[in-house]
């Protein structure tokens, strides 16, 4: 049974998790992600859920902390943001090759320095190679399904990798949007119960988990990651079915927008794509052939799926809220562009990079790409294809 | 997927191999040479061991095997040469000699 409420990003996250009712959660407080770890900690008090709550000292003791109690055969979840996840560094990667299906609740935030707290995607971006999937919502509603799909995903036997659900910090985590729940029962029965088929505490059959890899092992193990996160893409889809059976609500790898027959089209993830479909919304008024992608799924990266939805586009632009410093583009930019290599004839490509730090993006910053974009169409210059956008000049 | 550490080596493919390396069952650090990593070696003169075992519980290891109460010489497929046995001896019948092999 569905049923409407008003909640924040964070808000939607920790009733998620307290429909799901995990046996660890494990995290430490930072902007903008603290609420969700406080409102959870009420539910604990509350007795609301039977998890067992661990206020760690730092957030590499969080995901240390989750790490331990995945491999005992507990599910265990956490949240961060920014300075938080990058302090989760190196235990992030011992997760993905423990091959522990771990949920983490992503808050973007913008790394330091200089301090910033508000939105941009650096911090999971930085993290991207660490073999984690990473999902991205628009919206409240879709942070909130899209943690509800995190377990059934990552806890699959052909998948068995960690998952991060990722939202903007303050735009979504910190705004009132009308939601609509899943009630628990059914929550419960999606998401269903976590049992490996190994774990720590399983006596009848002693484990060992993280051993020494020599030179004659990596590499084997890294390749069965990389088959894992193959595999990822077809589970993500399965669960998105099984998800609209559910809630009527429909999910794919990224969602098209006016995409038919679109000649002008931009890549972008998380909430600014709202404010792009408006931009988009008055050009179609105006009888402009503008559409957009918005990625929801950024590991596995689908690539060939993204080249069959842009085959037709004759200008694009990929919109990257993280900077690489690599003097050429955002990682989005890289790899969308890559994607398109091998269609002929392919899209002509700019990216840009916008809202650092929770730099504002308004419509008419997209009305001004699709103007770009309509003179790249037109046979105009390509012009620069790294440049920012919303700075001051 | 191989089931038993023993049978993982480096001519196992990457479909046969455990996921993140996991092992499923206890005690394969003896199947690994680490007698191979000793620069120094101790040796055991048979004649003054008075089979107290003291030297039993300090080694790091276990590469000083007893039976029937007695300590019947060392396990240099183990033994890294550390030379703590050496040490404690209060007989003088372990010593520790220079280079890898016994």
């Amino acid at each position: 049974m569905n049923y409407n409420e008003r909640l924040s990003g964070n808000e939607a996250i920790a009733f998620a998790m307290k429909q799901i009712d995990p046996d660890v959660m494990a995290a430490f407080p930072i902007t903008p992600s603290t609420e969700i770890p406080q409102y959870f900690a009420q539910y604990v008090a509350d007795g609301e859920v039977n998890t067992e709550f661990v206020p760690v000292e730092s957030e590499h003791s969080s995901m240390s902390a989750c790490i331990g109690a995945e491999a005992a055969g507990a599910r265990a979840v956490t949240a961060t943001s920014s300075c938080g996840l990058a302090l989760m560094y190196e235990m992030m990667y011992v997760a993905a090759s423990s091959r522990l299906p771990i949920t983490l609740a992503c808050v973007n935030r913008a790394l330091t320095g200089p301090i910033n707290i508000n939105n941009d995607h650096s911090d999971s971006m930085g993290i991207r190679d660490a073999g984690w999937i990473q999902i991205y919502a628009e919206n409240n509603q879709e942070a909130y399904d899209n943690f509800l799909q995190a377990m059934p995903i990552g806890e699959h036997p052909d998948v068995r990798l960690p998952v991060m659900i990722c939202q903007d910090g303050f735009i979504t985590s910190h705004a009132l949007e009308n939601i609509t729940l899943l009630d628990t029962e059914s929550v419960k029965q999606f998401v269903g119960e976590y049992n490996p088929e190994n774990y720590l505490l399983k006596k009848e059959n002693p484990l060992a988990i993280g051993p020494y890899d020599l030179g004659c092992h990596y590499m084997e193990h890294k390749v069965q990651q990389a088959e894992a996160m193959k595999h990822a893409k077809a589970r993500i889809l399965e669960v998105a079915a099984e998800f609209e059976k559910v809630t009527g609500r429909k999910y794919g790898l990224f969602e098209e927008y006016q995409m038919e027959d679109a000649d002008l089209a931009l890549v972008l993830i998380g909430s600014s794509a709202g404010t792009a479909k408006a931009a988009v919304d008055r050009l179609r008024k105006e009888g402009v052939k503008a559409g957009l992608i918005k990625l929801r799924v950024f590991r596995p990266f689908p690539a060939e799926e993204l080249a069959q939805a842009l085959k037709h586009v004759k200008a694009l632009a990929i919109l990257d809220k993280a900077e690489s410093f690599s003097a050429h583009g955002g990682p989005l930019f890289s790899e969308v562009r890559a994607a398109l290599y091998d269609l002929e004839p392919r899209p002509r490509t700019v990216g840009y990079v916008y809202g650092l730090g929770g730099r504002d993006v308004t419509p008419a910053h997209f009305r001004a790409i699709y103007a770009r974009l309509a003179d790249i169409a037109a046979g105009g210059d390509l012009g620069p294809v790294y440049t920012h956008m919303g700075q001051r000049e | 997927m191989i089931r038993k550490a023993k049978d993982i080596d480096e001519r196992t493919p990457w479909r046969e191999m455990t996921l993140g390396g996991e092992i499923y069952e206890p005690a394969t650090s003896q199947y690994v040479n680490t007698g191979a990593w000793r620069t120094n070696t101790p040796v055991l003169d048979e004649e003054k061991c008075r089979h107290c075992l003291l030297c039993v519980p300090f080694c790091p290891d276990s590469s000083l095997p007893v039976k029937g109460g007695r300590l019947v010489g060392i396990d240099y497929f183990h033994c890294k040469g550390c030379g703590i046995c050496a040490e404690v001896c209060p007989f003088g019948a372990l010593s520790v000699k220079e280079g890898g092999e016994p």
